[in-house]
C-alpha cells in the first residue's frame, strides 16, 4: 500500500503538483527520512536536489594558510594505491572523483557535470549502466584539459592487476567507455543499484592519462607522478615527504567558483591523537586535526581552553561483540572454529540473547565513548534508510539470569554456571586498544554477577587485523568463543556491509580464512535476502530487503552491537570544514572555509 | 697502522653478515603484513591483499627473500617501501637532516654542559658544587624523555606559549628569521635530549678525571709551580679526555640513528619516527634498511673509536 501511495506522490512532484519539500516532510511523517526520499526521487524520475553545502568566500584564495594535522602522515600520494585513509586524504588535496559524498549521503558533484537519474538519462532502467557527464573546461595541473580519455585510463590502470592497485575491486568488475569527449558510460555485468562506487569517493579519483599512460601494469611504481601529483584538484602540488608533510598551494584555474578559500595548505603528519588534540584545541598551532581517537574526557577538558572545539560526523561504523557458532575448543581437520562444528554452549539462541543482555551500552557510552557513540541494537546503522526500526536491547542481568537458568545453566557451588558438567567460561578477545579493553571489562563484570566466567584476551592490532595464515590470532581465524572490534562502513550503502555473513563467505581453512563470515553465521534466508537485494532495482523495496537483513542479524544475536561510532575531528573554532560520515575529511577539501 | 685498519674492515663484512641475517630472519617471523590495514575495509575483496602480497614477493620462502635482498643490497639497491612504494634510500635520505640538526645539537648541548661540569666537579670533589651536580645528574638520567618532553611541551608550549612543539621541516621564511625560527622549534627537543645525555656524560668525565687528578705526574706538575689551570686543562684533562673521546665516538651512530620516543612526541621527522612508524605498518624493506645501515655505522665507528685511541695514547699500539 505504501508502495502504490509513495508512486503516486513521485508522479505529483514530477508533474509540479506537490513541491519537494513537502514530499519530503510526507515521507519523515511514515518514519522514511530525508535523503531516502531524495534517492526515491531520483530513481522515480526526479532529478536530485543538489544542495550545495553552505559556502560563504564571495572570492578565491585569501583564506591564508590552512595547516591540518593528521597524526598518521600519508606515506603516498597515488589515490589507487592508499592502503589507508590517511594515504587517500593526501592524495585528495589534488585529485578530484566525479562526484563525493555529502553529510546526508547525498553525491555531490566534482567533476561531474550533473548526477545521473533516470530523468536525465544518466541511469539505465535495468541498472546495468551509468552514464556520466563530466564538466566542461576542467583543466589539469598543467593546463591539459580534463576528458573522458583520463576516465577510461583510469578505469584500465586500476583494473589491470600488474599494476596493484588497492582500489582493483572497484574497477574489476565493470567496463568504462567513453560516449563522447565529455562523457563516459560504466557499464556492469549485473544489475547494480548502488552505482555510485566507480570514480566516486576515495577510490574515485581521476588520473591524468598523459602523464601515467606509459605506466600502467608492472612499470607502476616507475611513475614519477607517484610522488608529484598532478591533479585537477583545488590545490596544486608543491612538496611531499612521505610520513611528515604534504604542501599544496591555491590552483587559480580551478573549476568551481571562488574556491579554494585557502592560498596554501599544509598536512603535517606523526605525533600522537592526543598531541594533535592539543594543538589545535588548545595552542591553536594548527587549524584542524584528523582522526581524534582520544577519551572524551580529555577532548573536554582541552576545549575548555577554547581555541577549537571538537566535531561530530555520523556514518554507519560500528563496534561490535560478534559470536562465534563453531567451536574454537575442537579441531577438525586441522583447523579450529570449523563450520562442521557447533559452538558448546553459545549455539543455544537463548543463551546469545541472554548475553546480548549482558551488554551495558549507556555505560559504555558514558565511561568511554562519552559524545563520540550512540548506543544501538542494530548492526546497520546507516544511512537512515536502511536503518531498522523493529530492533530494541536492554541491559538486565536479572532476564539474563532467568534465561539462563531456562535453558538450564544453573549457579555452581563456585558461582559459575555449568550445565551436564560444563562450565559456563567464555573467551573474549579483541585487538589491544585502550577503549576496547575498557568494554571488555565493563562486559565481564556483568557476566561475572550473571555466573559467567569470562577470560579476556587482547591482540595487538597488526596481528589481529592480518591476514597471515599461520598465526591463529587473527579475527577471521576466531579461536575464541566472542570478539570484539569495529566494521567500518566506507560508503553510504549497505551492499558490502551486509554481504560478508551470507553462507558462501564462512572463513575456513579451504579459503585460507579469506571468506569474511568470521562469526560463521549460517542462514538460508539471509542468503536468499542478500541475494535478492543484489538485484533489486526498486530501493524502496532494496531498503526493506537490507532491513529484514539486519534484523535477522538480531534475531538471531549474531552480533552484539556495542557503540554505533561517530567520527570524532578537531578544529580551530572558526574554521568550516565540509565533513561527512560518509566520507573521508578531505573528500569534500574545496568547501573548506574559515570564517572572518 | 693500515694493515690494522684493513683486517679490521675484512672482520666486519663476516659480522655484518651475521647481523643482516639476524635481522632479516627476525623481521620475516615476526607477526603481521603490511597489507593488513586492508583486511578490515569492506571495499577491499581479501583477494586483493592476496595479489599484492604475492606481487611484493612476501609469499616466497624466507631463504629467497634474503638472497633477494642481499643481492640487491650488494649493487647498492636498499629495497623499495611497500608502504610508500617508493626507493628506502631517498626515503631515508629525506629524514637524515633533521635526525642530523636535532640529536646533533643535542649531543654538543651535552657536551658543552658534561664537560665543564665534569671537570669542575672533579677538581672540588665532595664540595657543594659536587653535590649538587651528582644530584641533578641523578635525577637527570632517572626521568625519562617521554616525561620531561611532555612537561616541557605542558610548561612552554600550553602554559606560557613561548614555543611551538610541532616541529616543521620547512618553515616559511628565508634568511635570518628562517633560522631563528629553526632553532626556536628545536629547543625543546634538544633541551630534552641533551640534558638526558649530559646528566650520564657529566658522571662519566667526572670519573674519568678523578682517576687521573691523583696520579703522582699531576703532584709533580703542581710542584713545579703551575697554576691550577694550567694543571687541570693542560696535564689532566689531556688525559683524561682519552676514554670520553672514545664514548662520543661510540655515540655517534646514535645521532644517525635518531632517538624514537623524543622525535615522535616533537613529531621531528627524523630517522627515528621513520623507523617506529615502519614497524608499525609492518614495512620491511624500511626497518631491514635503517636498522642494518645502523647496524654498520656501529661496526664502523667502533673501528674509528680504537684507531682514535691508538691516536691519543701512543703507550697503545694496534697490530
Amino acid at each position: 500500500m505504501l508502495d502504490k501511495e509513495l508512486r503516486s506522490m513521485i508522479g505529483q512532484v514530477k508533474d509540479g503538483r506537490m513541491d519537494r519539500r513537502a514530499f519530503i516532510k510526507r515521507l519523515a511523517a511514515v518514519g522514511l527520512t530525508a535523503p531516502l526520499a531524495n534517492q526515491l526521487l531520483a530513481l522515480g524520475g526526479v532529478a536530485m536536489a543538489q544542495s550545495p553545502a553552505v559556502y560563504k568566500p564571495t572570492k578565491r584564495g585569501g583564506g591564508g594558510p590552512l595547516k591540518v594535522l593528521w597524526w598518521q602522515g600519508p606515506t603516498l600520494l597515488n589515490p589507487h594505491f592508499a592502503t589507508g585513509t590517511k594515504d587517500q586524504d593526501g592524495s585528495r588535496l589534488f585529485y578530484e572523483p566525479l562526484a563525493s559524498w555529502d553529510a546526508d549521503g547525498n553525491l555531490n558533484p566534482i567533476l561531474a557535470a550533473e548526477i545521473p537519474s533516470l530523468a536525465n538519462g544518466g541511469l539505465a532502467a535495468d541498472a546495468k549502466s551509468v552514464v556520466w557527464k563530466i564538466k566542461p573546461g576542467v583543466k589539469w595541473h598543467d593546463g591539459k584539459p580534463l576528458t573522458a580519455d583520463d576516465f577510461v585510463f583510469t578505469w584500465q590502470y586500476a583494473s589491470d592487476p600488474a599494476t596493484a592497485a588497492v582500489s582493483i575491486s572497484t574497477y574489476g568488475d565493470i567496463t568504462v567507455e567513453k560516449v563522447s569527449d565529455l562523457s563516459i558510460r560504466i557499464l556492469f555485468k549485473t544489475p547494480t543499484p548502488f552505482w555510485a562506487n566507480a570514480f566516486v569517493g576515495a577510490y574515485g579519483c581521476v588520473l591524468p592519462k598523459h602523464l601515467f599512460a606509459d605506466y600502467k601494469g608492472s612499470k607502476s611504481r616507475e611513475a614519477p607522478n607517484n610522488l608529484s601529483p598532478v591533479g585537477t584538484g583545488p590545490y596544486k602540488f608543491v612538496e611531499f615527504k612521505p610520513g611528515d608533510v604534504v604542501r599544496g598551494e591555491l590552483n587559480p584555474d580551478y573549476h568551481m567558483p571562488n574556491r579554494p578559500h585557502f592560498d596554501t595548505i599544509e598536512m603535517k603528519g606523526g605525533g600522537d591523537a592526543v598531541s594533535a588534540a592539543r594543538a589545535v584545541i588548545q595552542t591553536g598551532e594548527f587549524d584542524f586535526a584528523w582522526n581524534m581517537q582520544v577519551e572524551d574526557d580529555v577532548l573536554l577538558r582541552l576545549e575548555k581552553g577554547g581555541k577549537g572545539k571538537t566535531l561530530y560526523a555520523t556514518g554507519g561504523d560500528i563496534e561490535f561483540i560478534a559470536i562465534n557458532f563453531t567451536d574454537p575448543n575442537t579441531e577438525i581437520d586441522g583447523e579450529r572454529s570449523s563450520i562442521k562444528t557447533k559452538h558448546p554452549i553459545l549455539s543455544d539462541p537463548n543463551v546469545r540473547k541472554a548475553l546480548a543482555l549482558l551488554v551495558d551500552r549507556e555505560s559504555v557510552k558514558k565511561a568511554i565513548y562519552g559524545r563520540a557513540g550512540r548506543t544501538t541494537a542494530n548492526y546497520l546503522n546507516g544511512p537512515e534508510k536502511f536503518v531498522s526500526k523493529n530492533t530494541s536491547w536492554e541491559f538486565n542481568i536479572e532476564k539474563a539470569s532467568k534465561m539462563l537458568d531456562d535453558a538450564g545453566w544453573k549457579v555452581g557451588a563456585d558461582g559459575i554456571r555449568e550445565k551436564d558438567g560444563k562450565k559456563f567460561k567464555l573467551l573474549y578477545q579483541t585487538s589491544t586498544n585502550g577503549p576496547r579493553q575498557k568494554t571488555q571489562a565493563i562486559v565481564k563484570q556483568a557476566c561475572q554477577k550473571a555466573g559467567i566466567d569470562v577470560e579476556l584476551k587482547s591482540v595487538v592490532a597488526s596481528v589481529f587485523f592480518s591476514s597471515d595464515v599461520a598465526n591463529p590470532d587473527t579475527y577471521p581465524k576466531f579461536y575464541a568463543d566472542i570478539e570484539e572490534f569495529q566494521i567500518p562502513m566506507t560508503q553510504p550503502d549497505p551492499a558490502l556491509h551486509m554481504r560478508r555473513y551470507i553462507s558462501a563467505n564462512v572463513a575456513t581453512k579451504e579459503n585460507k580464512w579469506q571468506g569474511q563470515n568470521f562469526p560463521r553465521y549460517v542462514n538460508k534466508d539471509y542468503d536468499a535476502a542478500i541475494a535478492a537485494a543484489e538485484t533489486e532495482t526498486d530501493p524502496v523495496k532494496r531498503a526493506a530487503l537490507y532491513i529484514k537483513c539486519n534484523d535477522l542479524l538480531w534475531q538471531d544475536t549474531v552480533f552484539i552491537p556495542v557503540m554505533h561510532r561517530l567520527k570524532v575531528e578537531a578544529a580551530a573554532n572558526n574554521l568550516r570544514p565540509a565533513l561527512s560520515g560518509w566520507a573521508n575529511e578531505t573528500d569534500n577539501i574545496q568547501d573548506w572555509y574559515r570564517e572572518a | 697502522m693500515s694493515q690494522y685498519v684493513l683486517r679490521r674492515l675484512l672482520i666486519a663484512v663476516p659480522s655484518l653478515l651475521a647481523i643482516s641475517l639476524v635481522l632479516f630472519v627476525v623481521l620475516a617471523l615476526a607477526p603481521g603484513d603490511p597489507f593488513s590495514e586492508l583486511a578490515t575495509n569492506p571495499n577491499v575483496p581479501p583477494e586483493v591483499q592476496a595479489a599484492l602480497r604475492a606481487k611484493f614477493g612476501l609469499d616466497d620462502p624466507i631463504y629467497l627473500r634474503y638472497l633477494h635482498w642481499l643481492n640487491a643490497m650488494l649493487h647498492g639497491d636498499w629495497g623499495f617501501s611497500f608502504v610508500s612504494r617508493m626507493n628506502v634510500d631517498t626515503l631515508i635520505l629525506q629524514r637524515l637532516p633533521a635526525t642530523l640538526y636535532v640529536i646533533g645539537s643535542a649531543q654538543v648541548l651535552a657536551l658543552l654542559i658534561a664537560i665543564p661540569v665534569g671537570v669542575y666537579a672533579a677538581t672540588k670533589p665532595y664540595s657543594l658544587f659536587d653535590q649538587i651536580a651528582n644530584t641533578l645528574a641523578f635525577v637527570g638520567f632517572s626521568l625519562p624523555t617521554f616525561f620531561t618532553g611532555i612537561l616541557f611541551i605542558l610548561i612552554f608550549s600550553v602554559t606560557l606559549d613561548w614555543l611551538p612543539f610541532v616541529y616543521t621541516t620547512d618553515i616559511k621564511a628565508t634568511g635570518i628569521r628562517w633560522v631563528l625560527e629553526m632553532i626556536r622549534q628545536a629547543i625543546m627537543p634538544v633541551a630534552v635530549l641533551g640534558l638526558f645525555q649530559a646528566a650520564s656524560m657529566t658522571r662519566f668525565v667526572r670519573s674519568a678525571m678523578l682517576d687521573v687528578i691523583r696520579l703522582d705526574y699531576v703532584t709533580t706538575a703542581r710542584a713545579k709551580g703551575l697554576g691550577q689551570t694550567t694543571v687541570i686543562v693542560k696535564h689532566v684533562m689531556r688525559n683524561a679526555m682519552i676514554p670520553v673521546v672514545t664514548l662520543i665516538a661510540l655515540q655517534m651512530p646514535a645521532v644517525f640513528g635518531g632517538a624514537i620516543v623524543t622525535e615522535q612526541i616533537f613529531r621531528i621527522p627524523g630517522i627515528g619516527s621513520l623507523l617506529i612508524s615502519s614497524i608499525l605498518s609492518n614495512d620491511t624493506p624500511v626497518v631491514m634498511a635503517v636498522t642494518f645501515v645502523f647496524a654498520c655505522l656501529v661496526v664502523l665507528f667502533n673501528l674509528i673509536a680504537d684507531v682514535l685511541y691508538g691516536w691519543l695514547d701512543p703507550r697503545i699500539s694496534l697490530r
